[in-house]
């Protein structure tokens, strides 16, 4: 176990690594960072200033230095745009974000567990058909027209949803379920089809030769199994939500971190952007090592792999 | 473990017997593929089938509905956009960005990945080490942020837009295609092109590459949807296909102001991605049935 995590906690660390590298060269390779990260009428002074700061007249190796001390006290810089430090932006907008994700993480469960186990239950019937066609459409639809069709229907034609900001409860229901809708849809699949294998198992059988109710059998003894395969890929649907969420927040101008940098994108408010990504892939990169040692807490089968 | 194809098989001109063929295209999913080849038609056939410019602003002709609604007219059939642009010219141009995209990134990336993943598998060892910790911590990055990132320091363009997918793209084929090399290495005519002096090049490319083309035409295949919504995502966000071009993400966010008085601006270009995304998708699932039963995790 020690040694699975070490090894995972490496990757991790090695991963964020390679993405601020990545970003630094980037940003330094193809132009001045110093015009990226001022307005265009700043002027030679100011230049001069940022440069300094960010160690611009230094070697490369002593600017990832200043580079990675910045991100790591958490100073990104100030907004082009509102002059404000991007990382007072940023306090704001995080909890609301992380609201938007939580909310839609309860939607994916509440509906993609019944789901997949139903559809696995009554195989080849109209609830199947259903399910299925139902998973097949998730990923396929895009989730900002999926929310655009679900503003055109419940706040304009039926008026019964906000269609933007936050506030109560309700302004929950259209983002949290536009944003879990793919996730609810790939987990439904993978559910049924590990749910099917199960059913086919000699420990089903025993169960059942056990004279266990079929109620129990499927949601205790087959359900807990097949969730395993769910769990596995837990790190991804979390990705998944966090990556999705961006674009969920500009359709419902939602305060998140997400509507953050679109406005970033509009405006060319690079500090903002670089902050938001590095903060999300960090996030990212963070849950779904979280999630595999978790699993592999659960599951000794991984960890001795 | 992939099952090796029977090499008369794969060799040109030796065809399969006409009623064979006659019965594969009638199991064939015909509704998915009728909507791909309606799809590259368009885009190759563009400037043929459209009597409209799509970038010429109409301000008098904004917002016309589509036919069948009141003030509609059938030569702008879906109606016209905020700039008085026909819409379906643009969707039909759209065809031909989508594709484009699709096309060049899944080419590049899965090309590249293709060679990683027959090179770690194939030389095993510090090789395999090494290209696979960077398979996966591309893998570890979000496409969507990277992209985002990408797009923002060079510009927004085609070009970076193909760029930015292609990088995180060819990690998932290399992993997915080492560990099908993997297996075949095992096998008895591995061993035998060895002895027969075969090169390592030869090896990987005549006995490897054949052997897990089943499996990279289905994740090709099943790809393509995956990276038309990433296209549109980011040309959503604004930084993808820049305007005027007609991309179909950027015409949903341009249409998103008017949800409330002209819904044909957003529902067109949404009902495009879904079809054409669909489409892919039904035809991976089932190319993957029939090549690779037991390859069903990918």
């Amino acid at each position: 176990m020690q040694r699975y995590i070490v090894r995972r906690v490496g990757e991790a660390v090695l991963a964020l690594f390679a993405l601020s590298i990545i970003i630094f060269l980037m940003v330094r390779l193809t132009g001045d960072p110093a015009l990226l990260m001022l307005p265009p009428d700043a002027g030679a002074d100011a230049l001069e200033d940022i440069r300094h700061s960010m160690g611009l007249d230094k070697p490369l190796v002593a600017q990832y230095g200043l580079f990675i001390r910045d991100y790591a006290t958490g100073s990104f810089g100030d907004s082009l745009r509102s002059k404000t430090p991007v990382s007072d932006l940023i306090k704001d907008r995080l909890p609301n974000s992380l609201k938007l994700v939580g909310a839609a993480a309860v939607i994916v469960l509440l509906i993609s567990i019944p789901l997949g186990v139903l559809s696995a239950v009554y195989k080849g019937t109209w609830i199947d058909t259903l399910a299925t066609g139902f998973a097949v459409l998730g990923q396929a639809i895009p989730v900002f027209w999926l929310g655009i069709l679900m503003i055109q229907l419940f706040t304009v034609k039926l008026g019964w949803l906000p269609s933007s900001g936050m506030g109560g409860l309700d302004h929950y229901v259209m983002p949290a379920f536009a944003l879990g809708f793919f996730t609810v849809a790939a987990i439904q699949r993978l559910l049924r089809s590990s749910m099917l294998e199960a059913m086919d198992s000699e420990y089903i059988k025993l169960a059942r030769i056990k004279g266990l109710s079929e109620f129990r059998v499927v949601w205790k003894h087959a359900l807990r199994n097949s969730l395993i395969s769910v769990i596995t890929l837990g790190g991804i649907y979390i990705a998944i939500l966090i990556t999705l969420g961006i674009l969920v927040e500009v359709v419902f101008a939602w305060p998140g971190m997400g509507r953050l940098m679109f406005q970033g994108i509009v405006f060319r408010d690079f500090p903002v952007v670089q902050a938001v990504v590095l903060i999300s892939a960090g996030i990212v990169i963070f849950s779904s090592l979280v999630v595999d040692i978790a699993y592999a807490y659960l599951d000794p089968r991984i960890r001795l792999q | 473990m992939a099952k090796v194809i029977d090499t008369a098989a794969i060799q040109p001109g030796k065809a399969k017997s006409w009623p064979k063929i006659f019965a594969a295209i009638k199991a064939a999913p015909f509704i998915p593929l009728s909507i791909i080849v309606v799809f590259v038609l368009a885009a190759i056939l563009a400037d043929l089938v459209t009597f409209h410019d799509a970038y010429q602003v109409s301000l008098r002709d904004r917002l016309i509905p589509p036919f069948w609604q009141d003030g509609g007219s059938l030569s702008h059939p879906l109606g016209t956009d905020p700039l008085g642009r026909d819409v379906l010219t643009r969707i039909i141009y759209g065809a031909r960005i989508s594709i484009i995209i699709a096309g060049a990134a899944l080419a590049f990336g899965g090309g590249f990945g293709t060679l990683v993943g027959l090179t770690a598998g194939y030389y095993g060892g510090k090789i395999d080490t090494i290209l696979m910790r960077f398979a996966d911590i591309t893998l570890a990055f979000p496409l969507i942020l990277f992209a985002i990132l990408l797009v923002m320091v060079l510009g927004p363009s085609m070009m970076n837009v193909i760029i930015a997918i292609t990088l995180v793209l060819w990690a998932r084929y290399a992993r997915v295609i080492r560990g099908e090399v993997l297996g075949l290495m095992q096998r008895d005519f591995i061993a035998r092109a060895r002895v027969s002096g075969a090169s390592d090049w030869r090896i990987m490319m005549r006995h490897l590459l054949p052997n897990v083309m089943p499996t990279l035409i289905v994740l090709l295949t099943l790809q393509v949807g995956w990276v038309i919504i990433v296209e549109a995502s980011l040309s959503f966000l604004g930084a993808g296909i820049p305007p005027p071009t007609p991309a179909w993400g950027g015409m949903l966010a341009e249409g998103r102001e008017y949800v409330s008085t002209a819904w044909w601006v957003t529902t067109a270009p949404g009902v495009a991605i879904m079809l054409v995304v669909l489409a892919f998708n039904l035809c991976g699932d089932w190319l993957r049935e029939k090549l690779d039963p037991k390859q069903r995790s990918i």
